[in-house]
């Protein structure tokens, strides 16, 4: 990595995420989220598609537009575009920005480009069987002590280490 | 008293906006825009993952804690995620294997987007494409979706202790995790690597 800055302290970086989370609750009686952003992404090209799909009670989209409201018009969509814009600012002030394929040697960049997608795809069904991902159920759920925060946050670090050596090749 | 901002106030979306700056701003400079760092976690080689997701935890739970004894924020209104005790299993894992297999989570991959890894461009995709999915099949499995509900439960209850009993415990097993992990990586991270 040349000339990038180093990264935060892992420590200091979890204590201020901590009080990010503990801001949001205080100010929006909620706390973050990355996955319910494409909930409502797909409810609304849903939306598109089939207005008749959407309008029935036994769709999982259903219930994304029963305020009358857009799907989109919704606080975790904004969270999203946010994390984006931040997320851009860290990178351009560590001199982060570049346009590449990370992968381990080991592996073509193709390979860890469909790998991404399967990854991808993945998180997308879990986090809509669990309600939230890692931020929205895991993170929020501990910090709120819900039991539905513990039990899917020891879900996915349990399943991760038992796929881990399958997917070896892919990383070391 | 908090919280400040009902869900029907429009300031609640600066707000959000707001927030996901902090988010993605903390979670790129954490190295969370990297999915071979976020990997190590399952391989030994960097536990970044663990000391950043564990702290925030613990502090945002004593946080939340002590605001509530302060009287700064009403507990009761905020939003506590239900325990579908078989969804949440079953989505848990899913995760799991998404996360060891993409490497990125769908917070994390935002600010890999955000700083050109292509790769996250792809995760980003196919996390669309799996939510589609769940919704094209969700009649099959709207039954284990919305059953075993043992609504908004607290750990602490599910345990049968007091919450600042479950938080010292917790913080106390986090200590260990912390130094536990510290040695394997020491052992398993090659030192000229960084990612």
């Amino acid at each position: 990595m040349n000339g990038s800055k180093k990264y935060m302290n892992p420590y200091f970086a979890g204590f201020i995420l901590g009080l990010l989370i503990l801001a949001s609750y205080f100010f929006t009686g909620d706390g973050l989220g990355a996955s319910g952003a494409y909930k409502r992404a797909a409810a609304k090209l849903e939306g598109f598609v089939s207005p008749s799909y959407v309008e029935n009670p036994e769709s999982s989209a259903y219930k994304y537009f029963t305020d009358g409201q857009d799907p989109l018009k919704n606080r975790l969509v904004f969270m999203v575009l946010g994390a984006m814009v931040g997320g851009f600012i860290s990178g351009s002030v560590a001199n982060r920005l570049k346009i590449r394929v990370e992968h381990s040697p080991k592996i073509t960049a193709k390979t860890r480009l469909i790998a991404a997608v399967i990854g991808g795809a993945l998180f997308g069904m879990g986090a809509s069987f669990a309600r939230g991902c890692t931020s929205g159920a895991g993170l929020n759920g501990m910090a709120t002590l819900a039991t539905s925060g513990f039990v899917v946050v020891m879900a996915i670090f349990g399943m991760g280490y038992a796929a881990a050596y399958f997917f070896r090749k892919l990383w070391i | 008293m908090g919280p400040l901002l009902t869900m029907s106030n429009e300031w609640s979306y600066v707000a959000a906006l707001v927030i996901g700056i902090l988010f993605g701003f903390i979670l790129e400079q954490a190295g969370f825009s990297s999915s071979r760092k976020l990997a190590g976690v399952f391989y030994g080689y960097d536990f970044a993952v663990i000391r950043v997701f564990f702290s925030a935890a613990g502090t945002a739970a004593v946080g939340i804690l002590y605001f509530d004894y302060l009287g700064w924020l009403d507990v009761s209104q905020i939003f506590i995620n239900s325990l579908y005790l078989g969804s949440t299993i079953v989505g848990g894992l899913i995760m799991g294997l998404g996360f060891v297999i993409g490497g990125f989570c769908p917070g994390t991959s935002i600010a890999a987007v955000a700083i050109g890894k292509v790769d996250a461009w792809f995760f980003v995709g196919g996390t669309f494409l799996g939510v589609l999915l769940f919704d094209l099949g969700y009649p099959l499995y709207k039954g284990l979706v919305n059953g075993y509900n043992y609504g908004p439960v607290k750990i602490h209850e599910t345990l049968g202790m007091s919450a600042e009993i479950f938080i010292s415990l917790f913080a106390l097993i986090a200590v260990i995790v912390f130094a536990v992990t510290a040695l394997v990586q020491k052992k398993v991270s090659d030192p000229t690597k960084t990612y």
